[in-house]
Formats: structure tokens, sequence, C-alpha cells
């Protein structure tokens, strides 16, 4: 798959892993894997890109005697959601175009 | 490999780096290990399942602005013997002129990009503003008496609206293209120093 693609889809497979509720590195991988397998070296700097551009946030709490880091997404986190769902629907009436067979003998 | 092995090469592969980013780094990594050993992985197997060091420290300077980049790569990893101090004020004249020349060339190249994009556009706009002349003549050329030079500046005016609208086509996929190849560039000018540090 186009490398620029799948890159923006990952980001918005890691906010819908958040979406719900707060969660952490290795639970989002976890979610994911039945969907779309990332490791842990490509999840680590979707993370700092989506903070960087603040659709998510990242505050330590303890676990186990550990800090554990926790990602919370944030309102724009959430819009780029609703964003990305409005540009699948476009991409599927085109996927809908591409893969129809007979186009003309239709309309003759 | 235990954890601590791990995170010591990772952090060795990384330095240079600055401290937070050094850090943020380890912490996630560390985290991810000690995730999976709760997991009911054994030290070893969560650390395999995680890469090996070289493999993400790659990831994390491929991720890295070029400057940044530079800078960790540039620093020196420890401190240096007297004689290392001595050849490097003995052999600036050569290292210091081959640096500034890969930087000039770097910076040259960025330039180019630009001035063609900016040309491009600047002939854009001097097209569009010809048609629009050519056209608004139209009217004073009546009013002084001038009716045939008047309509034959209109054509003119009207021809380069037209090349106007089809330049305008051809300036946007120049930008585009001269942009991808420069990313492109950027790309493999990094992907010079990541592979280097590999290689070591």
């Amino acid at each position: 798959m186009d490398i620029q693609l799948k890159r923006g889809l990952l980001d918005v497979c890691v906010l819908a892993a958040i979406k719900d509720e707060d969660s952490y590195g290795y639970q989002i991988i976890k979610d994911m894997k039945p969907y779309v397998e990332i490791s842990e070296s490509t999840l680590y700097p979707i993370l700092r890109r989506l903070e960087g551009a603040e659709l998510l946030t990242v505050r330590n709490a303890e676990h186990n005697g550990r800090l554990r880091k926790y990602y919370h997404i944030t309102d724009l986190g959430l819009a780029r959601i609703e964003e990305f769902k409005e540009e699948w629907k476009e991409l599927l009436s085109i996927y809908e175009f591409v893969t129809k067979e007979g186009v003309r003998n239709e309309e003759e | 490999m235990k954890k601590n092995e791990f995170l010591a090469e990772l952090r060795g592969r990384l330095a240079g780096l600055s401290e937070a980013d050094l850090n943020r780094s380890l912490d996630y990594y560390a985290e991810m290990i000690d995730d999976r050993m709760e997991d009911g992985l054994s030290e070893e197997e969560a650390v395999n399942a995680v890469g090996t060091p070289a493999e993400i420290a790659n990831e994390i300077l491929g991720e890295m602005p070029l400057a940044k980049l530079v800078k960790a790569r540039v620093k020196p990893k420890g401190r240096m013997t007297a004689w290392e101090v001595v050849l490097l004020i003995l052999g600036s004249p050569l290292w210091l002129a081959l640096l500034l020349t890969l930087f000039a060339a770097v910076f040259s190249l960025y330039i180019a990009f630009w001035a063609v994009i900016i040309s491009l556009w600047a002939a854009e706009l001097a097209l569009g503003t010809a048609a629009l002349a050519g056209i608004c003549v139209l009217p004073v050329a009546i009013t002084q008496g001038n009716v045939w030079a008047g309509i034959a500046l209109f054509g003119a005016g009207l021809v380069l609206a037209g090349l106007t609208v089809f330049g305008y086509y051809g300036c946007l996929y120049a930008s585009k293209g001269l942009c991808v190849f420069c990313k492109k560039m950027f790309r493999f000018v990094k992907g010079c120093f990541i592979r280097k540090e590999a290689v070591q």
C-alpha cells in the first residue's frame, strides 16, 4: 500500500483506539491487532506526531510501582476522526465506480 | 537479550539526541517491555518482541527533522583526547571547507527549487495581468476613437487569459512535482546520515 496513505490511516486508527477511554502503548497495539498489525517502533513516531499536532495529550500514571504513559484524545483528535469518516465516504463512492462492471450498458 | 542490555544499546545508538528526546524514547520502550512481561512473556521474549535496538534507532532517527539529526550526529560521543583536538584543528581547512561545500550544495539546490517555483508563478502572474490589461483597455480605446486598436488589444487579452488558465495548471503541477522531489532529496540526505550509523 502507498506509504503516505498507510501512514495517514494508522494515525486515525491510533486515535480511534483511544477514542472511548484513555489507553497506553501496549494496549493500543493489542486493540488494533485484529484489524491492523502495528509494531512498537511504528507506533512511537505516530504517537509523537499526534501529540505534536495536539490531537492527543499524554499523562503519566502509576501502575504496579512504575510509571505508564496514558494517551488522551483531544477535541481536535475527535474532529480528525469525523473528518476521516467524511473523506472515506467519498473514497467509497469512487471505489464503487472503479469496481462497477458495465458502466455504459446501464445508461443505454 | 535482557531489558537493561537492550536499553543500554539503544541509548548508545541514540547518543547525541537531546536528553529529553533520548529519555522519552527509552521510557517508551521500557514501558513496552514491562507491559509485555506483565502479559506473561519472559524478559527475553518481551525484548525480542519489541525489535532490535538497531532497527528502532534507525526508525527514530529517520523520523527526526534534518537539522536535529545533523546536530545529533555531529556532536562527539565522548570527550576527545588532546591529540584528536589538535588533529581536528590542523585538519580544519580541509574538513571545514568540505562541510561548508556540502551544506552550500544542499542549500543552493533548495534555493534553486524555490527560484524555479517563484519564477513560474511570476510568469503566470505577468500573463494574467497582461490579459486583464488587454481586456480593460477596450472601453478606454473606444472613448478615444481607436476602436480597431482597442478590439485588437481585447482579442490579445482574451488569448492571454486562455494561456493564463493553461499556465495555472502547469504551474500547479510543476510546483507539486518539485515539492515531492525536494522531500525525496531531503530524505536521501537524511538516509546518508543514518546509514553511516548503521554500518559502524
